[in-house]
């Protein structure tokens, strides 16, 4: 079994690109900044455009020899097929793929408005999904590349301060396992990021505790994950055992948890 | 766990912060007219000056871009929150340094230029704001004030060593050095007493961009003043192929402070200490050292703050014109006191002038230790120390002051009156109400 297969000199020869949706999110940005280091050409895609040229030029500053830039809302899921075909003409191949987009909305509000629920399952789940969906596709034709997509450690298990959100995260992690196993036989692969709590502008109103990771902190073993093709990815890595303990807990006591 | 908001842990309360998102936007909502903003970066003054008690910080963290940089003149342009480190990182793999670094990395490129800090190249480079172009200052009626030697150049003296108080940096270009590799050639000189540094930092000035003495600070009689002292230029070499210039693979001289954690006590870092400077029995030491350990010797062990224990501790850090009597009898009286800590850092500044109309340095001897928080004792020691320094009319750093009198503020700094026509009228800081004269 080859877990690492070594680049051929047309790789090498190859400016790797590495392609951002959400890019403006802490941890996208963190993770960016790393490829840009090692000079990859990057494209970002996101909401906000000043926010988006603000990232292109310290991209650029730090060794990207370039950076596109594609404002988008990604709720419009019509568009995804259009976006991901005009990247693709722009660079080529697709060597990175970081899935990044998503909320953390409020699970009492959620619980109050069914409408609210639903635009959470489009936000962390569904345009994911429709994502992953267009770019596994080219990623079996071209026989290569990998996608990364952040999912979390709220979808192991349902709580009451976050099911709704977690069952997103569960969907995205489930599609995730299926759509690796898929992609294997292609050459590409999938990793799963499963992050805990990260210290960003998502989480800004929660009180820190000794938890609490840096998105730059996250954002290496991002990167780490993508060079060593791996596939599940708990970060800060003690988070596997604390998601060990919980998944483990009998129900009948989980349910009476206050977690 | 409460966060803390200054590196020496001695004030404990409740303090409200909020980040600045972006550089362009207006600063977070206050949550009365009563209350002020104060900027925060890494939180690594020592003492109030970079706290707001019933307040709000304003957190520079997600300001970390870097904007533009032009590889022929090494001018930078980021924003306000990246760390020393993250300039480092990007900087010396291109062949270019920092103008000038305090001892440690973790402070932000905003907290640099309102603390105007200095480090062992004073007598060459002087301080960090002599090499700050211009830098983009937030006011709280949502003005950007763009201020350079040219432009508001008197909201640019201001806030160069302005302890944030002018408004908030938001981003600013530096000029960076030219060097050709990460390594530094220091030599290390074992001397005996204050006389011996003080014939050495005189000779060594003209020699070595980089000097610093680790001074003893329990010696006495004839000895006091003894300690090592190093200095240091930029190895001219270039690098060698195929390694990462960024990371050494080990230094060649490894400073054995990267020990872990839990091996930290003030009883064992006393002891270190000791072994540090008595480690060279020979008076003279070549070596080549990676400047990470060179410049940062305590980044190595993250938060050494925490040894001194809840209580926290106090630094003192002072400066006194050239005067060898008055700089031995503030040595003497701290050697006497011998709650100090072991260690303290002597080095004699040079004469280059700062833009900063607060700014710390003058031409002479500074001096900086560390004290543990032992309640009266301590301060009626610094408060001594406070007088022998206004005797020798010298100052005291208030980015390392957490107890300095209203008085004592005002003699150190005068220019403080000129000084108050720029504040903005919505930023305070604890230090700043703590210092102003009782009415």
């Amino acid at each position: 079994m080859n877990k690492n297969p070594k680049p051929s000199v047309a790789d090498k020869l190859h400016v790797q690109n590495c392609v951002i949706f959400g890019a403006t999110s802490a941890i996208a940005q963190a993770v960016a900044v790393l490829h840009a280091r090692q000079g990859y050409t990057m494209a970002l895609i996101g909401r906000n455009s000043e926010k988006l040229n603000q990232i292109k030029a310290n991209l650029e500053v730090q060794g990207a020899p370039s950076v596109s830039i594609h404002v988008q809302d990604l709720n419009d899921f019509e568009q995804h097929q259009p976006l991901i075909q005009q990247i693709l003409q722009e660079i080529g191949t697709l060597d990175r793929v970081l899935i990044a987009q998503g909320t953390l909305p409020d699970q009492i509000a959620l619980q109050q408005d069914y409408a609210l629920t639903e635009q959470c399952i489009k936000d962390n789940a569904l345009n994911t999904i429709s994502l992953c969906s267009h770019i596994a596709t080219l990623l079996e034709q071209q026989k290569s590349g990998i996608i990364a997509i952040i999912s979390s450690v709220a979808g192991d298990r349902g709580r009451q301060s976050n099911y709704i959100y977690g069952a997103c995260k569960a969907m995205v992690t489930t599609f995730a396992a299926g759509l690796r196993n898929r992609l294997a036989i292609a050459n590409a692969h999938v990793v799963t990021i499963k992050p805990g709590f990260v210290d960003t502008p998502m989480t800004a109103h929660i009180a820190k505790g000794a938890l609490w990771a840096q998105p730059e902190d996250v954002a290496k073993d991002i990167m780490t994950a993508f060079e060593k093709r791996k596939n599940i990815v708990y970060t800060p890595w003690f988070w596997r055992y604390i998601m060990l303990i919980i998944m483990h807990v009998p129900e009948f006591i989980f349910k009476k948890l206050k977690l | 766990m409460a966060q803390d908001f200054a590196w020496g842990r001695l004030f404990q309360w409740p303090q409200a912060m909020n980040p600045l998102t972006d550089r362009n936007n207006a600063l977070p909502k206050l949550e009365s007219a009563q209350q002020s903003y104060l900027a925060h970066g890494l939180g690594r003054s020592y003492g109030d000056s970079c706290l707001n008690k019933d307040g709000l910080l304003v957190s520079s963290k997600q300001l970390q871009q870097f904007i533009a940089f032009d590889p022929t003149t090494g001018i930078l342009e980021a924003e306000a929150g990246v760390s020393l480190k993250a300039i480092l990182e990007f900087a010396v793999p291109r062949g270019w340094f920092l103008p000038v670094t305090p001892g440690t990395k973790y402070v932000t490129l905003g907290g640099a230029i309102a603390n105007d800090v200095h480090g062992k190249n004073h007598h060459s480079a002087g301080t960090f704001g002599c090499h700050v172009h211009s830098f983009s200052l937030l006011r709280s009626d949502g003005e950007h004030f763009q201020c350079s030697p040219h432009e508001h150049s008197d909201f640019f003296k201001a806030t160069i060593g302005g302890l944030g108080l002018t408004g908030f940096i938001t981003s600013a270009k530096l000029a960076l050095k030219k060097i050709t590799g990460p390594w530094m050639d220091v030599d290390s000189f074992r001397y005996t007493n204050f006389d011996e540094f003080c014939a050495l930092s005189t000779k060594a000035a003209k020699e070595y961009e980089y000097t610093v003495a680790w001074v003893d600070a329990l010696a006495q009689g004839d000895s006091l003043g003894q300690g090592l002292f190093l200095a240091a230029n930029h190895r001219q070499l270039p690098y060698s192929n195929g390694t990462d210039p960024y990371k050494p693979t080990k230094p060649k001289l490894s400073i054995p402070f990267e020990f872990p954690n839990i091996a930290l006590n003030a009883l064992s870092i006393k002891a270190f200490n000791f072994a540090y400077i008595n480690q060279q029995r020979v008076p003279y030491k070549q070596s080549v050292q990676h400047f990470n350990p060179y410049f940062y010797p305590l980044d190595g062990i993250g938060t050494w703050n925490k040894i001194y224990g809840r209580r926290g501790f106090y630094q003192y850090q002072c400066a006194i014109p050239p005067n060898k009597e008055a700089m031995r009898a503030i040595m003497q009286t701290i050697a006497n006191a011998s709650s100090g800590s072991f260690l303290t850092v002597l080095k004699e500044f040079g004469d280059i002038q700062s833009p900063g109309l607060l700014s710390f340095p003058l031409p002479g001897f500074t001096f900086a230790l560390d004290f543990p928080n032992k309640g009266e004792k301590t301060l009626a020691l610094l408060n001594r120390l406070d007088q022998m320094v206004l005797d020798a009319q010298g100052r005291v750093y208030p980015a390392k002051d957490a107890r300095m009198s209203p008085d004592a503020f005002a003699a150190f700094f005068p220019q403080w009156q000129a000084f108050t026509q720029f504040i903005d009228p919505a930023f305070s800081s604890s230090f700043w109400r703590r210092v102003q004269p009782t009415l």
